[in-house]
């Protein structure tokens, strides 16, 4: 190997490029950035601000911190809903001076000062929601003028009331309980706002309302056509934000017994900042509790640490600003260029050194020398068909094939004129099997293996394996189930093609060329799936041997066969048996002769083997070029190949006039005829084998003579 | 007859006037009729530039920062020593890098403006009283041209008001008369629209808050000039919302391509006379905010019935 290609090697195989992408399609990584803000942030100012970790400093600072967390859990919610709340602020401090005034002007036990404080809260929350949720005004300028308006209220009451609160005695262990005491060495505001962001948090992820929320948040005409009642949860998020705004009001009343001008003032533009800095969307629909508690910390532990700090009159008013713009800006343009910077970055394609292979060339000599016998097929279903990747027949001769809408066609014995669809499942029916029962198995793209009983019912048998340990994609969902075929115990073998791609996109699995395909078990006995093989170059077709106790299957991108076997001394070992062959195989089925035929979904070209050593190229032709101008395999000239037990190929055939069926991915033998099945045709193709067993069948060959 | 806002709010304006001339003594006289006028051309000037920034389907919330705290530099500069002429360049220099700022960040990171101008507001307000003066407020250092020009008057009627006229004038002719101008009323009512058009829509939002900001500091200037010093704690007041009362109620939609400066008229109009007959009637200042923002409310109520939000035009999280 030469140095080049060793170093290409090295570079593109070794370090793992495709991982960034992987970890970049994870929801999490929008909490990555907060989340570095946050330690930064309290670090910074942890090592700066001599004793911050002593845990008096922290229980005092964290004490803010459970009152602001709740306000900001009841913003984020109203954010969620594609709302924002600017009256956090006047109604903490309304709250405040109900159960302020409660408690010392009018003497009453805890418990009714604290329900005063939720009336206010809810009563001013349900102002906002009417006016925001009911009656469609901007959210934005409505919640500042009623913020204005709790404002002037709340400052009208202070002046008159300031006195008459101070002068009072009234005294309680509760009131002081809740303001100065600890559980656990937690104080009471802190273990609040921990209960309430567990329920929120619950409540938004796993309950019908909170869908409810973010359904709205994300797009609130989809939602009113789901039948969401949207004014009305607006109206609701306003309301768990005032009670949310009214709690804390309440925790800070009891820590201060009293009400002063400067209680809740900026409260708004600090809740906001946290929101939005702990990465909750505007607009809504993105975002969660969590991301409201990050961001409360930054903002908190920022500001408190400038003061402490000695930072002078103005700066914690900066800081807000500029974290504010920063946050607001960047949440609004990773939204817009996160699918750009992922499409960017998640196709990794590795190097790979394809074999020389023997020439297919009519007349070349060589055993994969093709002919033009294809050209020869009589067409079934001319333009009633779109996309028959596989076809079978069953005992009485029917034939049947998947199509590209997600159905299985049945086309009627003896003369195949006749067709109806036998089955509707969704996807696209792939491979296809039957087994003891005359069930007819299939492997549906981007669904999973189904099951379709004679009497047309369709059961899903699996779409998902185990997970493996290091994956970063959920490898257990099937994404590109591609064929099947069924052992004598009824066990059922099938192909995942690759776990990096949905099945639609297998042209960028074939530059990629990542070796991600899978062979999987489903046992019917106990329904479970397992991964028996990973790590080939996009699998494909399966066959259970004659005998039964091997499998052959093929792997695309590598154009190699391979015999997987299931009994025997080497049970559970995968050996190669054909390499470097000139075509991509698809599906294997077998022969009346007791060979295998094989289909080509295409023919190798120089041109693409070259660009397998040139990852970086193929890199920068999914980035730079639009798709269609992309070098990927060719499946438009392929044929079929029948090969024995040990990897000798008998035969090859092809369509070499390219009108009548140069696009092959199946083929089934059936009483002297091959039936020919390709992914991109509208027809099937059926010609006459020279020379074969007319009375073999597929199920006779699988499950013995007429059952 | 179906009476526009317009009609309402100036109606609404002549029947408080009455109503104040006749009850309140010392109400009609000529001299409270020039503090009324006066009172209201640094709010009206204000307002000039929220209009337009309104009309072009935005809104301004650092106005007040700006006008506040570039003036209070600009008269510190002055106090520790430097030129008048390099002082005032500076300032105006700041003063344009904050409109766009403001501008480039709605008008390219796509930032709702709310947001941006909220956060923009809370900088200028913390950086320049935080890095750039020393206490809340800062004098007109003595024998300086802002102080003449406070005491300035024609015909018995304060300078400023002359400059709230010209000022007026001056945007009533931009937006009626030139092409960029009329270009506003289209981005604000159809921004998608406009672009397909071929109108050079980001420029063109950066253009307005530039002037928003330029407007605000000769505000501040003549805030400086009557006052003789300015304080920055007026950023923390209901300034702000009073500018945005007086645009919204003089009939200036929120969502934008509607209005004009005789909207601004209007709304200024009635807001001087109210807050004049409020303060003759002597409510103390905190009930005073109460009224006003209940106004405001009732405003952006019914302009929300009058002007309702269109659901298939809507942007997803406008908000």
């Amino acid at each position: 190997m030469a140095f080049r290609d060793r170093l290409q090697a090295w570079r593109y195989n070794l370090i793992p490029d495709h991982l960034i992408g992987e970890i970049l399609t994870k929801r999490w990584t929008d909490n990555a950035i907060p989340f570095l803000a946050l330690v930064i942030v309290v670090a910074g100012f942890g090592s700066s601000i001599p004793g911050f970790f002593k845990l008096t400093s922290l229980q005092d600072s964290t004490r803010q911190l459970g009152e602001f967390s709740i306000v900001v859990t009841g913003l984020t919610v109203v954010m969620l809903g594609g709302g924002i709340d600017l009256s956090v602020g006047s109604i903490f401090a309304l709250s405040c001076f109900a159960a302020v005034s409660v408690f010392f002007i009018f003497e009453q036990p805890v418990w009714i000062a604290l329900l005063a404080s939720i009336l206010t809260g809810v009563a001013f929350g349900a102002i906002n929601g009417y006016l925001v949720g009911f009656l469609r005004l901007r959210a934005f300028l409505t919640t500042l003028v009623t913020f204005i308006i709790g404002r002037a209220v709340y400052d009208i009451l202070v002046v008159n009331f300031a006195a008459q609160i101070q002068m009072s005695m009234a005294m309680s262990d509760v009131w002081d309980f809740v303001g100065d005491g600890t559980f656990l060495d937690i104080s009471i505001s802190v273990l609040t706002a921990l209960i309430f962001v567990v329920i929120t948090h619950i409540a938004l992820t796993r309950s019908r309302p909170g869908w409810h929320v973010l359904a709205v948040g994300g797009s609130r005409r989809s939602a009113h056509n789901a039948g969401i009642k949207v004014k009305q949860t607006v109206f609701l998020t306003y309301v768990f934000s005032g009670f949310c705004s009214s709690i804390a009001g309440f925790l800070i009343a009891c820590r201060l017994s009293g009400a002063g001008p400067g209680t809740g003032l900026n409260l708004e533009i600090l809740a906001l900042t946290a929101a939005v800095v702990g990465g909750n969307s505007l607009g809504g629909g993105r975002g969660s509790v969590v991301k409201g508690l990050m961001g409360a910390i930054i903002v908190l532990v920022m500001t408190n640490g400038l003061i402490r700090l000695g930072y002078g009159t103005g700066t914690n008013q900066m800081v807000l600003g500029l974290m504010l713009a920063v946050a607001v800006t960047v949440d609004i343009r990773w939204l817009k260029n996160r699918h750009k910077v992922l499409n960017e970055v998640y196709v990794a394609p590795v190097y790979l050194r394809m074999g020389e292979a023997k020439s297919a060339v009519p007349g070349s000599g060589t055993s994969y020398a093709l002919d033009d016998r294809l050209s020869r097929t009589e067409y079934i279903g001319l333009g009633q068909l779109e996309g028959p990747e596989d076809v079978i027949l069953d005992r009485n001769d029917h034939l049947y094939c998947g199509t590209r809408h997600g159905e299985i066609v049945r086309f009627f014995a003896p003369d195949y004129q006749r067709s109806e669809v036998f089955a509707h499942i969704g996807g696209f029916p792939l491979g296809l099997a039957f087994d003891k029962d005359e069930n007819l198995i299939s492997c549906v793209g981007a669904m999973g293996l189904y099951s379709i009983s004679p009497d047309r019912s369709v059961r899903k048998l699996t779409a998902e394996t185990s997970r493996s340990w290091t994956s970063v994609v959920d490898d257990a969902r099937l994404r590109d189930p591609n064929d099947c075929d069924i052992a004598p115990d009824g066990r059922i073998y099938f192909t995942d093609s690759t776990k990096r791609y949905d099945a639609h996109d297998w042209a960028l699995d074939s530059i990629e060329n990542r070796a991600t395909g899978r062979l999987l078990v489903y046992d019917p006995k106990d329904g479970s799936t397992k991964t028996l093989l990973d790590g080939y170059r996009y699998t494909n077709g399966v066959c259970v041997a004659h005998d039964g106790n091997s499998l052959f299957f093929a792997e695309s991108w590598a154009c190699r066969v391979h015999r997987y076997w299931l009994s025997g001394p080497k049970a559970g070992i995968a050996e190669c048996v054909i390499s470097d062959m000139p075509g991509y195989p698809d599906n294997i089925n077998r022969a009346s002769d007791g060979t295998y035929w094989m289909a080509w979904l295409g023919m190798r070209t120089p041109s693409f083997d070259l660009s397998l050593r040139h990852p970086g190229m193929r890199k920068r032709m999914t980035r730079r070029l639009p798709q269609d101008d992309w070098l990927f395999p060719n499946i438009n000239t392929g044929g079929v190949v029948k090969f024995d037990d040990q990897g000798q190929i008998r035969d090859a055939m092809a369509d070499l006039s390219g009108v009548s069926h140069p696009m092959v991915t199946s083929m089934r033998e059936h009483r002297g005829f091959l039936f020919v099945g390709g992914i991109l045709n509208n027809r099937i193709g059926r010609f006459e084998i020279a020379g074969s067993d007319e009375t073999w069948t597929g199920p006779s060959s699988y499950w013995g003579g007429q059952q | 007859m179906r009476l526009s806002q317009e009609q309402i709010v100036a109606s609404i304006a002549v029947l408080i006037f009455a109503a104040a001339s006749f009850a309140l003594p010392g109400f009609f006289t000529p001299e409270n009729i020039v503090s009324i006028v006066r009172s209201i051309s640094v709010l009206g000037i204000l307002a000039l530039g929220m209009a337009i920034v309104i009309i072009g389907r935005g809104i301004d919330l650092s106005a007040v920062a700006i006008m506040a705290m570039s003036v209070a530099w600009y008269l510190q500069l002055l106090n520790d020593g430097s030129s008048d002429g390099a002082a005032l360049m500076l300032v105006l220099a700041g003063v344009l890098c904050i409109g766009l700022l403001n501008g480039f960040l709605v008008a390219y990171a796509d930032v709702p403006a709310i947001f941006v101008t909220l956060a923009s507001g809370s900088f200028v307000f913390g950086f320049v009283r935080s890095q750039l003066i020393t206490q809340d407020a800062v004098p007109v250092p003595s024998g300086h041209w802002l102080q003449s020009l406070g005491g300035l008057r024609f015909l018995d009627i304060p300078v400023e008001v002359f400059i709230f006229a010209g000022l007026a004038f001056l945007v009533f002719l931009f937006l009626r008369y030139t092409k960029w101008g009329r270009y506003v009323y289209y981005a604000g009512d159809n921004p998608v629209a406009a672009r397909n058009v071929g109108m050079p829509i980001r420029p063109m939002l950066v253009l307005r808050y530039v002037i928003s900001a330029v407007i605000s500091l000769m505000a501040g200037l003549l805030t400086a000039a009557s006052l003789h010093s300015i304080n920055t704690r007026v950023v923390n007041s209901t300034l702000l919302y009073d500018i945005v009362l007086v645009a919204v109620i003089g009939g200036i939609g929120l969502s934008g391509g509607k209005g004009g400066v005789r909207n601004v008229l209007y709304g200024a109009a009635l807001i001087g006379i109210m807050l004049n007959a409020m303060t003759i009637i002597d409510i103390p200042l905190i009930y005073q905010n109460l009224i006003k923002s209940t106004i405001l409310l009732a405003a952006i109520i019914i302009d929300g019935f009058l002007n309702p939000r269109d659901e298939q035009t809507a942007q997803q999280g406008d908000i």
